[in-house]
């Protein structure tokens, strides 16, 4: 299950969810992984309050319930950042609060966490948060290392590399030939 | 599956939600507030340790307010060494913290930004102590050099593609001598 959530049903190169955070965080490698934990610590405590209370929700609120649930991490995940971890606060600054609608999370509430056990849900927030991590990772290194030529922060050129890289552009740009590449790797599955 | 959703059960389900939610949210709230706070007071400590020359009272308990921005006096036993000056400006992408400390002869000893909502790797750039919009202020007198961007006719160099940033940044150091030169006028 948690192999499904890194390649097969990869919520960047497969699912081609949660492109915003994706595109906007992934300026650099260290960025990229700390979203890429911040979203995936929201998936799994999510995933599992909701499989938990799914049975008691009434069908037609089930969309207000999730929400408020998983912005309530979201808020709580904001203040620890805030009060422990200040500087990574910074660097991520506007993007924690748009966790909570990366399409992601809702989605995997919706089409899997309200349908399946709390165990089940809890593997699948990991399987899903772990590609997503690795996928913002990749990105996130390929795009500090083409646009600024660092490394995780360690220069290794003088001076800058391809602007393009850092800008939106060439976020587009570098996810889709990533996209390209890992469907290769990984053969074509449906 | 899910229950029937007759409207006694949405609104108790959905009011219980909430309920717990805000309680869990308060409790989270209250305990991270006192590290918060002691965490943005280090900041602004640290902010004024990095751009004023070495000193050894405590600023934050010295601090006076000139035109809205916060003065930081640093002394060395009871000599004044510097001031640092925060300044609250806005710029690209949201309000914009900065602290920027002056010597006794009216130079530039250093500047700090401590909170800035602008984009990564372009505006938030102003960071780096070591981009040139930063290091070509460090030392400089305020009144002998032209504090904009070279595009806008100035003497110091902007971030690349973040010209926005660069000129609120000097637009804050600007604001920042204005203060420093009525504190010194005052004294």
């Amino acid at each position: 299950m948690i192999s499904d959530g890194i390649i097969k049903n990869n919520p960047t190169f497969v699912l081609v969810l949660g492109m915003c955070p994706t595109l906007g965080t992934t300026t650099s490698a260290i960025n990229g992984m700390g979203m890429g934990l911040a979203t995936t610590f929201v998936l799994i405590l999510s995933n599992i309050v909701i499989s938990s209370v799914a049975k008691i929700i009434p069908d037609k609120v089930r969309i207000p319930s999730y929400i408020v649930i998983i912005a309530s991490f979201v808020t709580i995940l904001q203040l620890l950042f805030q009060a422990y971890l200040p500087s990574l606060y910074e660097t991520l600054g506007l993007f924690i609060p748009l966790i909570v609608v990366n399409c992601i999370v809702l989605g995997r509430a919706e089409a899997f966490a309200n349908k399946h056990s709390v165990c089940d849900s809890a593997l699948d927030g990991i399987g899903t948060g772990l590609g997503f991590t690795i996928a913002l990772t990749v990105l996130g290194c390929v795009r500090e290392l083409l646009g600024s030529g660092s490394f995780f922060g360690l220069k290794l050129i003088e001076g800058d590399g391809m602007l393009a890289f850092i800008l939106a552009p060439g976020a587009f740009i570098a996810l889709a030939y990533l996209m390209v590449i890992f469907r290769k790797v990984t053969g074509k599955k449906a | 599956m899910a229950s029937k959703s007759n409207f006694t059960n949405m609104v108790v389900v959905l009011t219980s939600i909430c309920l717990v939610c805000a309680a869990i949210l308060g409790f989270v709230y209250s305990v991270t507030a006192e590290p918060i706070r002691q965490a943005e007071v280090a900041k602004i400590n640290n902010a004024i340790a990095s751009v004023v020359p070495e000193f050894n009272n405590n600023p934050s308990e010295e601090v006076f307010e000139v035109d809205g921005a916060q003065v930081y006096p640093a002394k060395m036993d009871t000599t004044v060494v510097g001031y640092a000056v925060k300044i609250k400006t806005s710029s690209f992408g949201g309000p914009m913290q900065m602290m920027v400390g002056f010597d006794n002869a009216g130079n530039i000893y250093n500047t700090s930004v401590i909170s800035h909502a602008d984009t990564p790797g372009l505006g938030a750039k102003m960071t780096d102590n070591n981009i040139k919009l930063r290091t070509e202020l460090v030392g400089i007198n305020p009144a002998s050099v032209n504090l904009s961007v070279k595009k806008d006719g100035g003497d110091i160099d902007a971030i690349t593609a973040a010209t926005i940033t660069s000129r609120s940044f000097l637009k804050g150091v600007d604001l920042a001598y204005q203060v420093f030169l009525k504190v010194q006028s005052q004294n």
